[in-house]
């Protein structure tokens, strides 16, 4: 098999260099990838949406409908993990931790349960006492990273960012949370059901501002359609309804990020985990 | 040998392209632990991304974000060259192919913890034998 690998793998390998001759020079600003269409989203990105970053006028409003369906992607791909790992059957042995002490309990019974809370605290098989520094240094951080994630998807029409990208940092933040800590922090600050809704929210964002185009005489995703629904200029309503799409991409990234690591880590039990 | 070289120096980025795409390829193709194959599909994903990001380079141009769009002392309308700014169009697209490689990245993360729930092994050889018993 790794013969056979290597021999695919060179001849393929070799096929593609000899293709790469035919291919344009590296930075050749005539080579054709870069003449037809790109020219015009360049020229007319000010003209017909008023948003200066192309990238973003071109992945939420030209090419509105190939966002739309990757945004249903990422929640298809959250629900999936939720689908494949979660396991409801709750475990048969729990531990607890006496906070004045440091005793640890075990108790093998399924049914019996202790009351958490001043004295006894929920803990993993492999629990280890997390480090401080790390603690107070995530806990600082962890506010900031998420403004920084809002700051990136509000100002995703004016410089480098939006939705995805802002969406990822902030499911990061979480997951950072969930590393310094334990995951029970997390699951006990954002529920999954929690979880869940913000990722069918996001996607109900994106659709929905795109629905809500029809009724008012455009097309579907025609945002200059909305204009008598918002305040304002009117030659910015483009650049609003990219933002309000960009919003609903942000928070079904964020939240499908969330349930992939959790679920991934536990094992679908959403009780200990990295 | 010597008329090689500068046809790779004026391309080298369809060279590393390839080279990591079939490091990729290889991983998926030899490796006999699924998540290493799972590491080699995104390997793979990577060196595609490389490919069309690289391509939409333009020399002595600007990042795709019009200067000055709303500067309000140009009272006339600066022309915008296409020239001036890189092809926005493969970042647009590597954007979202990013994303959904994050999300096929988890899926099979996902299969591969139920498989190794299942049968206790990763090993290919091993599940197969599993399979066949």
């Amino acid at each position: 098999m790794k013969f056979l690998g290597v021999v695919i793998v060179c001849l393929t390998g070799g096929l593609l260099l000899y293709g790469t001759a035919d291919f344009p020079d590296w930075g050749d600003p005539s080579s054709p990838a870069s003449t037809h269409l790109s020219d015009y989203y360049i020229e007319k990105t000010i003209e017909d949406t008023q948003v200066p970053n192309i990238v973003t006028s071109v992945l939420a409003d030209y090419r509105g409908f190939d966002t739309m369906f990757e945004t249903a992607v990422i929640f298809t791909a959250g629900l999936a993990c939720f689908l494949l790992l979660r396991d409801f059957r709750g475990k048969k042995e729990r531990f607890y931790r006496h906070k004045p002490t440091g005793v640890i309990l075990h108790i093998k019974d399924g049914k019996k349960t202790l009351a958490v809370g001043k004295e006894f605290e929920h803990m993993d098989k492999d629990w280890v006492p997390s480090d401080l520094i790390i603690k107070t240094v995530c806990r600082i951080l962890i506010p900031f990273i998420q403004i920084y994630a809002m700051y990136v998807v509000a100002h995703g029409d004016f410089s480098p960012g939006g939705g995805f990208q802002g969406g990822v940092i902030f499911g990061s933040s979480l997951i950072l949370l969930a590393i310094s800590y334990d995951l029970k922090t997390l699951v006990k600050r954002i529920k999954e059901k929690v979880l869940g809704i913000f990722a069918a929210l996001g996607v109900l964002i994106y659709v929905g501002i795109a629905a809500i185009c029809m009724p008012m005489g455009g097309n579907f995703l025609d945002y200059s359609k909305l204009a008598p629904l918002v305040p304002g200029d009117p030659h910015h309503v483009r650049a609003l309804g990219m933002l309000g799409v960009e919003i609903g991409v942000g928070f079904a990234v964020m939240a499908v990020m969330a349930i992939i690591y959790i679920n991934i880590v536990s094992e679908g039990r959403h009780d200990e985990g990295l | 040998m010597t008329d090689l070289l500068p046809l790779i120096v004026a391309k080298y980025n369809y060279w590393l392209y390839v080279i990591l795409m079939m490091i990729g390829l290889y991983a998926m193709i030899a490796k006999n632990n699924l998540i290493k194959k799972v590491v080699g599909m995104n390997i793979f994903q990577t060196a595609i991304i490389l490919f069309y990001v690289s391509i939409g380079y333009k020399k002595d141009a600007t990042i795709p974000i019009i200067q000055n769009a709303h500067g309000g002392h140009d009272a006339h309308a600066a022309v915008i060259h296409a020239i001036d700014y890189i092809n926005p169009l493969p970042h647009v697209l590597m954007l979202t192919a990013i994303v959904v490689s994050v999300a096929t990245f988890g899926v099979a993360m996902a299969l591969a913890v139920r498989i190794y729930q299942r049968y206790q092994t990763l090993e290919e050889d091993e599940l197969r034998m599993r399979l066949s018993e």
